[in-house]
């Protein structure tokens, strides 16, 4: 099972200054989904939104370019499009939407059990600090060797991980996809400092 | 004395790295470091370097000390959760090591306990984060420490010649940002990609200074292309070593390569490192051709 939680309300704001698109997920039934909360807060976003997606397996790659293309005018309107659901799902949305900002929402934290339905290209570890906005959209817990939040290591040659030559360096995918969306700003946030009780 | 105050006092400062042994006797280390490596400022010693077991780098950096040299101490967060580096960092203190150098460190799958758990509770960055709390008397959690506070020059690492230089320069803002004041260079052999990193590098107003590696022969130049991160040595410079074989052989073409290198590089950085890998001896050779 896991648990996804909304990040704070500062967070929230910060991720939310411009104009968002919001996807909702639903997910599989392993996920635990804060929709009531979720209600509120995009309620209170008021005209900020140019639309809203809600549905169910977000990270199903079959379905979601389709689902995406439905609402193509409303991402296209948006500065941020924010994603509610696990890891994986924001995982999954960054990747379809390679030259936009998307970011999560929420923060994922594990549960026993077992871990719902997820393709296999992402991963989420339910770090229970979702730090996809400072990373556009790769999960530096699970694409990443030492799981590093703060930035590459020295150790990436020819662009690939020093532990395992056959896997790109998460970081990698990181700056490429900060500099496509022009936002390696984030990389001047706070000293990220990883909190394992979560 | 920390490094801090020579680069303030505008020095050109020169530092050597030395490992500690895979056994429980360093005087042989100290002994050659006393022997080739009084001439310079400071001696880095390496804290399981390349994920290798030895024996820990506070212990030989007391021993240098004892010895009248200054001591960098290296530290990793590749074995340490953060107890226990802030714990090894108020010993440190206590031992008056006061120069550290703070490395996120190889993963243990490149050493030779592949099997052993990588800790990376900190990287480089919250690393310094963490000792610049400890100076301000106040541990990682918050509490308070009792007494005085410790002091350290708080250096890291940069790699220029990085196939990623905007990710090394992020990094370094970074590590700026939590309170880094100088840094130590991966190993250059390309003179021009050094200088337009300090071009852009110059920016966090911090002293660099230059890595330089002496190439003890042609093989180990085209095994660091192919396996070491950030260093990429040129095509005439393994031409010149393979040329000569007696005069490579004797570190001849290997010394004036790196005072070459030294000497183009040294207008745009505020001091050298040189990594000797058991070339100690020739260090005073280099550091004289170097003209330094
Ligand atoms: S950073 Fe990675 S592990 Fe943590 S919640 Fe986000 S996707 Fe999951
Ligand atoms: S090379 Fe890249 S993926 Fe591998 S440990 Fe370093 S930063 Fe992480």
């Amino acid at each position: 099972m896991l648990i996804t939680e909304l990040k704070s309300k500062e967070i929230l704001d910060s991720l939310t200054q411009g104009k968002v698109f919001i996807i909702n997920c639903h997910g599989c039934k392993e996920v635990s989904f804060p929709e009531k909360e979720a209600e509120e807060f995009e309620k209170a976003l008021g005209d900020k939104v140019t639309g809203i997606l809600t549905t169910d397996y977000v990270c199903n790659i079959d379905n979601l370019p389709l689902r995406l293309e439905k609402h193509a005018a409303a991402i296209e309107a948006a500065d941020t499009v924010l994603v509610l659901s696990c890891g994986v799902g924001v995982q999954t949305v960054a990747e379809h939407l390679p030259g936009k900002r998307v970011c999560a929402a929420c923060d994922t934290y594990a549960l026993p059990g077992h871990q719902g339905v997820t393709p296999l290209e992402h991963e989420c570890d339910q770090c229970g600090q979702c730090y996809l906005n400072i990373t556009g959209g790769t999960c530096p817990i699970t694409a990443c060797s030492k799981s590093l939040v703060n930035g590459q290591c020295g150790g990436a040659k020819n662009g690939m991980c020093e532990v395992d030559p056959t896997m790109e360096c998460g970081w990698e995918r990181i700056m490429r996809k900060l500099k496509q969306v022009d936002r390696l700003d984030v990389l001047k946030c706070p000293i990220q400092l990883r909190q394992y009780n979560k | 004395m920390r490094i801090t105050e020579l680069f303030n006092d505008g020095q050109f400062v020169v530092t050597a790295e030395v490992g500690p042994p895979k056994g429980i006797d360093c005087s042989h280390v100290v002994k050659e470091a006393k022997e080739y490596l009084s001439g310079i400022h400071a001696v880095n010693v390496t804290d399981n370097q390349s994920s290798v077991m030895r024996m820990g780098s506070l212990p030989v950096c007391v021993a240098m000390k004892n010895a009248g040299l200054t001591p960098i101490l290296q530290l990793t967060c590749r074995d340490r959760n953060r107890i226990a580096l802030q714990s090894e960092l108020l010993g440190a203190a206590m031992l008056g090591i006061d120069n550290i150098l703070c490395l996120t460190g190889d993963h243990t799958r490149m050493g030779d306990h592949p099997g052993a758990k990588p800790v990376f509770d900190l990287d480089s960055v919250s690393l310094l984060h963490t000792v610049s709390q400890l100076e301000k008397g106040v541990d990682l959690a918050g509490n308070e420490l009792v007494g005085e506070a410790p002091k350290f020059a708080k250096g890291a690492v940069v790699s220029p010649c990085s196939d990623s230089v905007d990710a090394q320069l992020a990094k370094m803002e970074r590590k700026v940002m939590a309170g880094a004041e100088y840094f130590q260079t991966q190993a250059v052999f390309d003179s021009e990609k050094f200088i337009s990193f300090m071009e852009k590098a110059k920016q966090f107003g911090k002293p660099v200074q230059l890595g330089v590696i002496i190439p003890k022969s042609a093989g180990m130049c085209k095994f660091m292309n192919n396996n070491v991160a950030g260093v990429h040595v040129p095509q005439h410079m393994i031409d010149a070593l393979a040329a000569d074989k007696e005069r490579a052989k004797a570190g001849i073409t290997s010394v004036e390569i790196a005072a070459q290198i030294i000497k183009e590089c040294r207008p745009y950085c505020q001091g050298l490192h040189i990594m000797a890998l058991g070339w100690e001896d020739k260090v005073p050779e280099l550091i004289k051709l170097a003209g330094l």
